[in-house]
């Protein structure tokens, strides 16, 4: 790997990474890891309390709940990416932020706000999945990979 | 008159005679903020889009300069400006207000002093009597446009930098008072093979390296002939990986003599992350903070060296390294 990449590298060139990479200031692997798990794990909890007030307040089964928690929690994520909070919130959470459903929702709020000085159609809806698109292809191609598995297996 | 390999030596010695600078709220902030003519408290600037208040900072930059001298738009003969959009539709705009001849350049965060070098050479071989140049770059559309959109959450890497929010433009002309801009040192394409799009310190320093030691060579001057030498924007990480090539190759250059704009903009800021960026940085720095120190008799030579990245979104996304300038500009106390 590290071959190919210097393939096309002069020698130049290799020695000046050497000299970039002294200076160049690590990411915090150790603490974004524990931010992320606990923003990420602190996202989850309030996902799950969601959960339970809709199982105790409207007598739902848990299967029934699943939906309006999951729209509850993408609802409060657009708003905060409206008000600007979020992209914050990430700087801290990192994958914690964007891994749970809030990140998908806002990846296509914050898409979908920014395009809207191009007007509804060629900004707001053509690029509000700019973003979140992959999620959805990769998503759709694995679904009917395991799907296809799983017929092939079970059946 | 072209001195050296790439050195252009101002003989008639044309001036600095106003400049105008407009920043955004976080600017104004900073440790600078007092140099700033127009400090903005919204980054919006009330405008419909981020590409309007982008406009709208440019030509506050060029207006504030010709007001200091009474001037008028009618009076500016060229106008050369660049900008980071596709493009260059600030620019372009802002030149449709002004309505002057107008030469659009793009050298992304080297504009600056690109527009700068080129004014003094149309004053200097009497081309011109009055050009205004000038840059502007906005936070988030420069986000938007290279990288994500403005709210999406993105975890950046301590190497990043954060784009200014402004605009800076400089009045040349052959009169008057004001620092004089002594000589010009164009800047080739470096490209050591950096690829990383939020590593722009470490992509563009041995450019500054490569234009300051070219200018030196070609007007035969040691470092310590200029009281400070003020990059554009390597922020802290890029600053600090020009002062290793320096010392690499045996280049002196005295502790504090070495300056970065986007260091100063933003001082010790962690939100801003390597430090400041972006056409605007150069620009009101050099304009509106180093040229009043310089007429406040604390220095009487600069050279400023506007450092920029000329990558696009597709080059970057297509595994292409980034191709990297630097333009350098003397300046002296009248």
């Amino acid at each position: 790997m590290a071959n190919a990449k210097h393939k096309k590298m002069t020698p130049a060139m290799i020695a000046y990474e050497q000299v970039a990479k002294r200076r160049e200031p690590g990411r915090p692997v150790l603490r974004n890891t524990v931010l992320a798990f606990l923003i990420g794990g602190g996202i989850c909890l309030i996902g799950q309390f969601v959960e339970q007030f809709y199982i105790t307040v409207f007598h739902m089964t848990r299967a029934a709940a699943a939906n309006p928690t999951v729209a509850t929690l993408i609802f409060f994520s657009a708003l905060l990416t409206g008000l600007g909070l979020y992209d914050r919130l990430a700087q801290w959470g990192g994958a914690g932020t964007s891994v749970p459903v809030t990140g998908f929702s806002n990846a296509v709020t914050s898409a979908a706000i920014e395009h809207r000085s191009e007007g509804l159609i060629a900004g707001t809806s053509s690029n509000m999945f700019k973003i979140a698109g992959p999620v959805i292809v990769f998503g759709v191609v694995a679904a009917f990979a395991v799907a296809l598995v799983r017929i092939l297996i079970f059946k | 008159m072209l001195q050296g390999r790439r050195t252009w030596r101002f003989e008639n010695s044309p001036r600095i005679i106003s400049v105008g600078t407009a920043v955004g709220p976080k600017e104004g902030k900073g440790p600078l903020g007092d140099s700033f003519d127009v400090v903005h408290g919204d980054i919006r600037l009330g405008q419909n889009s981020w590409e309007n208040a982008e406009r709208v900072l440019m030509e506050e930059a060029g207006d504030r300069a010709l007001q200091k001298k009474g001037l008028v738009k009618e009076q500016v003969e060229f106008y050369i400006a660049g900008d980071l959009m596709n493009q260059v539709i600030t620019s372009s705009f802002a030149a449709r207000t002004f309505a002057a001849p107008y030469l659009g350049i793009y050298g992304a965060c080297s504009t600056s002093m690109e527009g700068l070098a080129l004014a003094a050479l149309l004053v200097n071989s009497q081309s011109a009597e009055l050009v205004l140049t000038g840059t502007a770059s906005h936070n988030a559309a420069a986000e938007r446009l290279y990288r994500y959109p403005t709210e999406y959450g993105a975890q950046k890497p301590p190497t990043a930098q954060w784009t200014v929010t402004g605009a800076g433009a400089a009045l040349v002309g052959r009169d008057g008072e004001g620092p004089k801009i002594t000589a010009a040192t164009i800047g080739r394409i470096i490209d050591m093979g950096v690829k990383d799009p939020f590593n722009m310190g470490a992509a563009m320093a041995p450019a500054a390296f490569d234009t300051i030691e070219a200018h030196l060579r070609d007007l035969n001057v040691e470092t310590d002939y200029y009281d400070i030498i003020a990059t554009g924007d390597l922020g802290r990480l890029g600053s600090d990986i020009l002062r290793d090539l320096w010392q690499k190759h045996g280049v002196r250059v005295a502790a504090g003599q070495h300056q970065d704009c986007g260091v100063l903009i933003y001082g010790d800021d962690p939100s801003v992350f390597s430090g400041g960026s972006g056409a605007a940085c150069s620009a009101v720095v050099t304009y509106g903070h180093l040229l009043a120190r310089l007429a406040a008799g604390e220095w009487n030579r600069i050279l400023i060296v506007a450092t920029g990245a000329l990558l696009s979104t597709l080059s970057y996304q297509q595994g292409e390294s980034i191709p990297c300038i630097a333009h350098a500009v003397a300046i002296e106390r009248a």
